[in-house]
Parts: C-alpha cells; structure tokens; sequence
C-alpha cells in the first residue's frame, strides 16, 4: 500500500491545508487533496469525517477558515452558493436540487435559459434535453415534471444537468447512494465519459465496491483528518475499511442465528393486492429477520405500507398472531404490534426541525400521556434510555434532528419505532448513506432484537447487507413475488436472477 | 442513577433565546412609549379599556394559531364573526315571545352561537382535510359566504338586538369581576387553556408535527386529518366565545362586523413568533401580538403625533419589522 504526500498541487483542483470550523467546533484539520483533469478521485470515511465538508470548501458552498483553494494553478476565493458553477465546478447535492413543480427541460436550464430577446427558445432547448437525457440512458420526456420522477430518475436528471453546464470538475456526494445496480451501472457508464473527456471528478461514496471500481484514486479521512491518499489498485476494500474507521471491521454482520422453524407465525399475508403490487403472499416467523430484495420500484416498500394502513389494499388478508385483520391506520398497526421504519429518514421519519426527544416519542405518544396529559419525565426518561441503548451520539441533547449524522438519526428512528414496544419491525433501507461502523452497530441491533423474539423485514438495495443478515431473502419484481430463497441458497447469484426473471420458478397466482 | 439524572438535567436546561422574548420587549417599549406621551396611558381606565378591547381578536388569535401551528389558515373568521353575531341577534329576538327577556334567552343565544362557531369550524376543517381543498381556498370560499349571509339576513342594514334583552346582556360585556371586566376573563381562560392544550398535551405535539411536516405525522400514526379538522373546530369556538362577549357592547351587527378580525388575528399570531407556514406555535406570543396591535391604536388615539387614520400602517409596520427581526440570524456565523 502506497500513500503519496498530501501536499500535491499537480491538480486542477486543489485544497491546500484547509481548515474548518463551525462556531468553536472545528471539523477540518488541515486537509490537502489535488483533483487532477480526467481521474475519477473517490473520497471515503464514516459520517462526521468531515467529507461533505470538504467537498462544499471545493465547490464554494463554504469558506475556509484557513488554508487555499488553487484552481488552474492559481488560488482563488470560489464565489459562494453555486457561483462556482460558471468556473466549471459543479456540485452535486446528495439532497438534490430540483424543483418539483417544473419540468426536467425547466430544471436543466434553470438560470440559464437559451432567449432571443428575453423569450424563451423552447424547441432549442427541449433539443438538448433529449440528447442529454438520451446520453445519460434515461427513457423519459423532457417535459415530465420532477414530483413524477423516481428518486433514480432525478439523479440522473442531476447529472445530465451538470453535463450541460460543461463542467470542468464534477463534485458528486454520494450519487450512488439511493440507485439500483443497473442504475449505477449507467452512471458509471457517464461517470467513465466524462473522465474520458477529461473532467476531474471527485466522488464520495459509503458503498467500498464501487469506489474500488469506479475510481483511480481514494483519499481517507477520518475525525477531519488527512489519513491518506493511494492508487486504488493499490488497495483492497479490507485496507479502505481500516484506513476509514482506524480498527478492524471483521464482524460487520453478527453471526446469523439458525432460524427456529417451529416459533409460531407472527404475520401472515395473503393474496395482497394493491394499485401496483399484485398477489402477495408470505408468513414471517416469531425471531426471523426475513429480507426483501429486487430492484427499485419492485414493489417492496408497497406492500409494507398497505400492511401498516398507510395506502389502501385492493384485496388479500392480513393475519398476526392468528387475528385476521385489516388496519385502517398507522396507528391501528402501532397497536397490533407492527411498525414501519421508513427510508425516507427526512422526508417521512424525523421532524428536523424539532429535537431528539420530540422525535422520539412522537409515534408512541399516546403511551406518554396521561388522558391528553404529556409526561414529560417520561418523555425525558425515554430520551436518556434510548441514546444509551442505541448509542445516539449528540454533542447537546437539545439539538434538531437535521443537524445530526444521518447515522444518529438513524439511531433516532430505530429507537423512535422501537418506543411502540412492537412484535413486528420492518426496516426501509436500514443503512443507507450511513457509515460502516454505524452500519455495524445497526446490523447487531436488528439481530439482538431478533434474538429477543422481535420478527423483524428488512427491504433493502444493499446485496451484502441482504445477505449479510436475513435468515430468509423474498425477491420482488415488477410487483409480484419472483422466489423466496433460504439457508445457502442466499447468495447474490440466485438474488439477481430472481430479481431479473432469469428463474423460471416465478410464481405466478 | 446519578448519570441518569444529570443528563435528565441538561435536557432540560433552559435556553435563553433573544428571539423568544421580542414580542415581550416590543410590548414593554411600546408601553414606555405610550406613558412617556402621555401618563394617562397607564391609568387604570386605559388599561382595562385596553385589555377589554386586545380579548377579541386575542381570543380569536388563540383558536388561530392551532391552525396555523398545524400548517393551515383560516381567513374566514372575521365574516364568521359577523354571521354568528347575525344568527345569535335574530335568534334572541324571536325567542322573546317564547322565553322572554332573561338570561335564559341570552343563554339559548350564546349556546347557539358556540354551537354555530363549532359547525362553521367544521366545515372548514372537512372541507381541507376530506375535501382535499387548500385551507386558504377553502377559507376564502366560506369568508365570502359568511360575510354574505349577515349581509342578506340584515337586509343590508344593522340588525339590532331586542333593547330589553340588550339590558339582560349587558353586563356580560361592561361588567367585572373582582376589577378585571369579564371580557378579560373570557380572554385569560382562553389563554390559559390555549397555552395548556399547546405545550402540554398530545393534541398541541400533534398540531406541531404536521405543520412540522404533514408525512412524518402520518407515519408516526398521527391521524392528521382528525387533529386538522380539529384546529378549525377549535377555531370556530374561539370566534363564538369572542362574538358572544362582543355582541352586547353594540347590541348589533352589521355587513361591517369584524371586518378585517382575520388579518388582525394572523397578524397577532405571527408577531407573537408563530411560523406561518407551521410547526411552531406559541400561545403565549400570540396573547402578547393581540396586546401590541391594540396598544398602537391606543398610543394613536393618546397623541396628536400621527393621525390616527394611519392607524393599519402602523400596525403593517410592525408586523413587517417583527417578522424581519425573527428572521434575521443574530449572531450566527454566514456558512
């Protein structure tokens, strides 16, 4: 393993010895990193590391508090709020930036329009949206407005518009984060053009395999600190997971208990029908961690919510712990037992405006109050027991849900859910965009609560992690169930054909 | 257990805000200005007359800011006023060949009148809620509606209240109790029960979290369109409470009643540091916003200094000015 010198300045890009803080807290430590013209270079390290940080000080989105941006060979100050964009870098957001109610011909040309006389030239425009869209392999019309978009899709939207804006350096945080395989497999094919066309791309990433495919180059940071920068064939995932979290991960899933046949049924399904989803039919066992895979927009999250009441069911029973019911509301399923933890962290779990214990508390509320009655000591109570169990990290319990780690408030939700007290737990997404120890510390949770005789559906994109923790993996596709598989049969090779419908054991109603 | 308790502790630590005490310093300097022009302005007299007067649109204001906490609006208050006070007129005066001039009357009336304010809520809140209607639309709709039926029903002229009836309920308005006039009353329990509903019980944290964001309710088992509708029925009561305590000082009612009550009540709302598009709401702001806009009139009406016909750009100014400095971020680093 070879670590060159931070100091590098023979980039088109480059930080030298920048330093952050915010207030007093400082989150940078003189950091140095050069992005050359035409390499791909992938920054890694956990939640906190100070990634996103860094990348808005090399897009202007921050200032420094010391230290140099060059650019060309010449430092400069970055115009802030985007203007870096019309010196060809261009950022984009994990959380993207589009506006829903307008079209993706609109969105691609916001502040930028093509007028003659201040009048829009819309055919001109629409012209070069249907090529971009076509260049980034996305089958859609340019007039769609962003809301009809998948969050796939708005991705690639983000991406066909900083090609349009030619840029010169590509600042991606976490593109990959909410894509499917084949998806990312079409931004890589763009991601590998560009470079190929000689922009220098900076690319963050919590998913190892793809960095270690993707890019030429990985620089680590861990706790703000500069720990390294290699080729990236001259590392393995084992040296970028050590060099991120500064131990040994060798048990980054638990062992997975032998699954107990006989426990009695926790959840039945049956025939389930909704809008999209067709036939479902499944039973989850007391103790058993069942997974739920196929690709985005599979159906998987579907199901889930007309099981818990949030969108209503066509047909098909609902039966746990041998009571057939069908639950009106989410509130109705609370009281069953069963709990959904959404993916959506900020747009349906937390209230980012309100603090830890809000949040906590708020879908198991009634059992804080007295008649109408909060107790607040109770409440207070609550918050204290759950950032011990679930480890919670938080500089000031008072701070609001959106100015903490996307691993803490995944803690957050884990524990708010929890609150319910409930026999059966379905998790959504449980580790995306958050760091490997974090991710960790999930993966044990999610088995000692199985352990504990919680039933527990984990729906997840993430392969590994499918595997790495169910007792038995579901495969959805196109809204159907395509194969359940189990014990050694769990393996990736078996998941991608189901999801694919290469395996001719579809069943079909 | 003394970890436990210490983290208990700093939980709990309360934060000094600046932002949190705007509305109390402005009410506090507007006051200093008012004694300062005139040493009248403190006088017992003024400060009843003044309190009396900030109970309408105050209790009004309370019922406004669980809409608004819950991420609606209700611009129909003001017409909703105005026909409750119509209906509750003309009821009264036909029950006096029944059950003649006494409380009872005015009793059945004033029922009448809550009844009515709960229904109009009602409507409100189904209407945005089942019907899937913007609050602002919905509300607007009813405004014209409402302000239209006392219109109709006074034959475009004032309908007045039966004069031996106007003795019976008189005092309901120029009356006191142990020195505070029982509109004071009305407002103080308002208040207090507001203040409690909002901060101390699930009905306010349910409020706060869907105008906090209306998805993480409904996945947190929130039914939302329950405690929605609910805000408006709240809402309802309050005018009704506010109508009945406002009727007998004219003894009638007009197209012209309550113009205007649903601007003044936002307005209270948002001086008092409630967030317009929802998710924080302070009672406690709200009671001190209706006492600000009532004491700039009162200041206008004390001194010569301005015209009291600029009156709404004073209040106009204050609004701009108090959201502005709420929005400011004093003191926090540009990043």
């Amino acid at each position: 393993m070879v670590v060159e010198s931070p100091m590098a300045s023979d980039g088109l890009l480059c930080a030298d010895s920048l330093s952050k803080s915010f207030g007093t807290v400082p989150v940078l430590f003189s950091v140095s990193f050069s992005l050359r013209a035409g390499e791909v270079h992938a920054l890694i390290g956990e939640n906190g590391a100070g990634k996103s940080t860094l990348m808005k000080i090399m897009s202007g989105f921050h200032n420094p508090t010391s230290g140099r941006i060059i650019y060309d060979g010449k430092p400069v100050t970055l115009p802030p709020n985007g203007g870096a964009e019309a010196l060809g870098i261009v950022l984009i957001h994990q959380e993207l930036n589009l506006s829903e109610q307008m079209t993706v011909t609109e969105n691609i040309f916001l502040g930028r329009e093509i007028a003659k006389h201040g009048i829009l030239d819309r055919p001109a425009m629409t012209a070069r949206v249907v090529q971009l869209l076509a260049d980034v392999g996305l089958n859609i019309s340019p007039d769609t407005r962003i809301s009809e978009l998948s969050i796939a899709q708005k991705q690639m939207v983000e991406i066909a518009k900083a090609m349009s804006r030619n840029a010169r350096v590509l600042i991606m945080d976490e593109p990959t984060a909410v894509l499917t395989e084949a998806e990312t497999n079409i931004l890589f094919k763009q991601v590998n053009r560009l470079r190929d066309q000689g922009v220098a791309i900076m690319f963050v990433s919590h998913k190892l395999h793809e960095v270690k495919e993707i890019s030429d180059r990985v620089t680590v940071l861990r706790d703000g600190q500069w720990i390294g920068t290699s080729a990236t064939s001259d590392l393995n995932l084992d040296d970028m997971a050590r060099m991120m979290v500064g131990r040994e991960l060798s048990d980054l899933y638990p062992p997975v208990n032998e699954p107990n046949v006989d426990a009695d049924i926790a959840l039945t399904v049956n025939g389930l029908h909704t809008k999209n989803i067709t036939d479902i039919s499944f039973e989850l066992r007391r103790g058993e961690i069942l997974g739920f895979s196929g690709l985005v927009g599979s159906g998987r999250t579907e199901v889930f919510e007309a099981v818990c009441g949030l969108t209503p069911m066509q047909a098909g029973t609902i039966t746990t712990f041998g009571n057939e019911i069908r639950f009106a509301s989410v509130a109705q399923a609370r009281d069953a037992g069963i709990v959904y933890l959404t993916k959506d962290r900020k747009g349906r779990g937390l209230l980012l405006n309100e603090g830890m214990q809000t949040n906590l508390t708020l879908l198991a509320l009634p059992q804080f109050a007295n008649r109408l009655m909060l107790d607040r000591k109770k409440e207070a109570f609550a918050l204290t027991r759950a950032v011990r169990r679930f480890d919670i990290r938080a500089r000031d319990p008072n701070v609001r849900a959106k100015d903490m780690s996307g691993g803490n408030q995944q803690k957050l939700l884990l524990a708010k859910v929890m609150e319910a007290d409930p026999k059966i737990v379905i998790i959504d997404e449980p580790t995306r965009g958050i760091d490997v120890g974090t991710k960790q510390q999930i993966y044990h949770f999610i088995a000692a609560l199985a352990a504990e005789g919680v039933s527990i559906v984990v729906i997840s994109s993430d392969m590994p992690e499918i595997i790495g923790i169910s007792h038995r993996v579901i495969i959805m596709r196109e809204g159907q169930i395509a194969g359940t598989v189990s014990g050694r049969d769990i393996n990736e090779t078996q998941i991608v054909r189901y999801a694919a419908g290469l395996n001719e054991e579809t069943i079909h109603a | 257990m003394p970890e436990l308790a210490q983290t208990d502790a700093t939980i709990r630590k309360p934060k000094i805000d600046l932002k949190m005490y705007g509305p109390a310093i402005a009410l506090v300097i507007l006051c200093i200005i008012g004694f300062s022009l005139n040493t009248a302005f403190l006088s017992e007299g003024n400060i009843t007359n003044l309190l009396t007067r900030s109970a309408f649109i105050g209790i009004i204001a309370v019922g406004a800011t669980f809409v608004i906490t819950a991420g609606g609006i209700d611009l129909s208050v003001g017409s909703m006023a105005a026909a409750i006070a119509g209906i509750m007129i003309i009821l009264m005066n036909a029950l006096v060949d029944i059950l003649g001039t006494g409380v009872l009357t005015v009793a059945v009336g004033a029922g009448c009148a809550v009844l009515l304010g709960a229904l109009a809520g009602l409507a409100n809140g189904l209407l945005t809620t089942k019907g899937k209607i913007e609050a602002f639309i919905v509300t607007l709709g009813t405004m014209g509606i409402f302000r239209s039926l006392v219109t109709y029903f006074a034959d475009g002229g004032t309908l007045s209240l039966n004069f031996d009836i106007r003795g019976t309920y008189r005092p309901v308005y120029y009356d006191s109790l142990i020195g505070v006039p029982i509109p004071v009353w009305v407002f103080i329990i308002v208040a207090i029960s507001g203040w409690f509903l909002m901060n101390r019980t699930t009905f306010g944290r349910y409020c706060t979290a869907i105008g906090s964001n209306e998805h993480v309710a409904q996945y947190s088992a929130i039914n939302v369109n329950k405690i929605k509708t609910w805000t408006y029925v709240i809402q309802g009561l309050c005018v009704a409470l506010a109508t009945v305590i406002y009727v007998p000082r004219l003894g009638s009612a007009s197209s012209s009643t309550g113009v205007l009550w649903e601007l003044e009540a936002i307005a209270a709302v948002i001086i008092g540091g409630t967030v317009l598009k929802g998710g924080y709401g302070r009672i406690g702001g709200t009671i001190l916003g209706a006492l600000i806009l009532t004491t700039i009139g009162n200041i206008l009406n004390f001194t010569d200094l301005i015209s009291n016909y600029l009156n709404g750009t004073m209040q106009g100014l204050i609004i701009i000015i108090a959201v502005w400095l709420q929005r400011a971020d004093w003191g926090k680093s540009k990043d």
